[in-house]
């Protein structure tokens, strides 16, 4: 039997009618069409999931839709302003931190919780930080170099 | 990967948790974060037709400091633990150990009542929450009982926690000025999951170690404390020497679970390999 639950995804309100065991991922990708949330592995390993949920980065495939019921989630569809692309697009842009561009929202997500953290951060946290997020691509260093660039940038605007 | 269809309540408060436990019986599962009850499903190693779930009760959500014995609500996250001000304080290793689980994502979601109801006898917490003395707060229809963590976990996968019982708080000591804590997993490289782990307390006064709390995890089906190491370490010297001597009972009589990643006797080498590097680590000693 469906349940209706409310979200809040990108800033914006909807309900929506799900299945209990529907996880949070597939209503995002395949009720609200945002699929710019990838599936990877779909056994909480990979991170290429990754979204916000009350400003948290979570695995969206590790959690039941209903579970998010009442919650504000935040994807990558939900980073840019317009034309304006937010820092970490920016930077990852700028800085090679994507090839294929697989596992680039979830580590772009990821990096959203991490760089609300005021504090200065080591290279070697930060690594630790990305480890629930797989890239089979750039070796990760033009990942954290994004990353740092990002912390720069918006260290440099607050 | 869908799990099978199932019926889901969500609970507002305890008591309705506990009902809805009660009448639905073992037709129900608990879910908390769902970081190991959501893959469980997936995989279909679980299919509960019924999911209470709990995550929202934000009444079991805390870290409190009562006298001298921090209690920690049954859905504080592992990230809450490894950031609490109140945590790095009174017990630091709790920190340090709920650091060491799975990665961000999941420690953002994950529960500690949650990864000790789940008892993975490879998880970050059981050691550690033997070596701390730990008492696990359970509630149920017949009221609210306390479980000394000696006697919470029973086989893999399975505590003394009963089928309509909750749990609801874990209480630990606060470390007193003379005791050191420390914890160290080797873990497997894909699953993070531990291969051995170890956890220690230790009290010391001039230099002489006057208690001992000395327990295991991973490499055994049921993580343990290590009682005659403890009695073997009391009144010791608080020196290489002695940690040496100690290590050599490691995993003594002990049955090791072995696979193709590590083998029984790798691990058991392994085993007293952490030991040492735990109590040089409380120790503070070097070489
Ligand atoms: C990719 C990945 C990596 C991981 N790595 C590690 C690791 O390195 N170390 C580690 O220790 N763990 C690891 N975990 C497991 C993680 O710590 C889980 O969060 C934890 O084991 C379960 O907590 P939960 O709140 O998500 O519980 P759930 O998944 O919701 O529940 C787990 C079980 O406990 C029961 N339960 C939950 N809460 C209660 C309660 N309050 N009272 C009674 N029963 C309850 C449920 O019914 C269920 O059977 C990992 C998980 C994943 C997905
Ligand atoms: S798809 Fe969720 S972690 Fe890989
Ligand atoms: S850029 Fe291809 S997986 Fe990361």
């Amino acid at each position: 039997m469906k349940q209706t639950i409310n979200l809040k995804v990108n800033g914006e309100a909807c309900q929506i009618d799900v299945e209990p065991r529907t996880l949070l991922v597939y209503a995002i990708r395949e009720i609200l069409n945002l699929t710019g949330t990838h599936v990877g592995c779909d056994t909480s390993s990979c991170g290429a999931c990754t979204v916000l949920m009350n400003g948290k980065a979570v695995k969206s495939c590790t959690l039941f839709a209903v579970q998010a019921d009442g919650c504000e989630i935040t994807t990558v569809e939900g980073l840019a302003k317009q034309d304006e692309l937010h820092p970490i697009q920016q930077s990852f842009k700028e800085k090679h931190g994507l090839q294929c561009g697989f596992c680039t929202p979830g580590m772009m997500m990821l990096a959203c919780e991490i760089l609300q953290a005021s504090e200065e951060m080591s290279e070697e946290n930060l690594r630790k930080l990305l480890k629930g997020n797989l890239c089979r691509c750039t070796g990760y260093q033009n990942i954290v170099d994004s990353i740092a660039d990002a912390k720069a940038r918006m260290t440099a605007v607050a | 990967m869908i799990p099978a269809s199932f019926e889901y309540f969500r609970a507002n408060s305890v008591d309705e948790a506990i009902e809805m436990m009660a009448k639905y019986g073992d037709e129900a599962k608990i879910l908390a974060g769902g970081q190991s009850l959501i893959p469980m499903m997936k995989l279909r190693f679980a299919r509960p037709a019924k999911l209470i779930d709990i995550g929202r009760i934000d009444s079991l959500r805390y870290i409190t400091l009562d006298g001298d014995t921090v209690k920690i609500g049954g859905l504080t996250t592992h990230r809450d633990l490894e950031t609490s001000n109140l945590i790095a304080e009174k017990i630091p290793v709790l920190a340090e150990c709920a650091h060491e689980i799975a990665d961000l994502q999941i420690r953002n979601v994950g529960t500690i009542g949650g990864s000790l109801a789940h008892a993975d006898p490879s998880a970050d917490y059981p050691p550690v929450m033997l070596a701390l003395d730990a008492t696990v707060v359970a509630r149920g229809q017949n009221g609210t009982r306390e479980i000394s963590i000696n006697d919470f976990f029973i086989s893999p996968f399975t505590t003394a926690l009963g089928q309509d019982e909750l749990l609801i708080e874990v209480k630990i000591p606060a470390m007193k000025s003379n005791e050191k804590g420390a914890y160290i997993k080797i873990a497997h490289p894909a699953t993070g999951f531990g291969v051995v782990n170890c956890a220690v307390k230790i009290a010391l006064s001039n230099g002489k170690i006057t208690n001992a709390r000395v327990a295991f995890g991973s490499f055994v089906t049921v993580p343990y404390r290590d009682e005659s190491i403890e009695k073997f370490l009391q009144e010791k010297e608080a020196t290489v020497d002695t940690i040496k001597q100690a290590s050599e009972m490691v995993a003594e009589g002990k049955d090791i679970i072995g696979d193709y990643y590590a083998d029984a006797d790798y691990r058991r080498n392994l085993a007293k390999a952490v030991f040492l590097r735990v109590m040089k680590k409380a120790l503070n000693l070097d070489s």
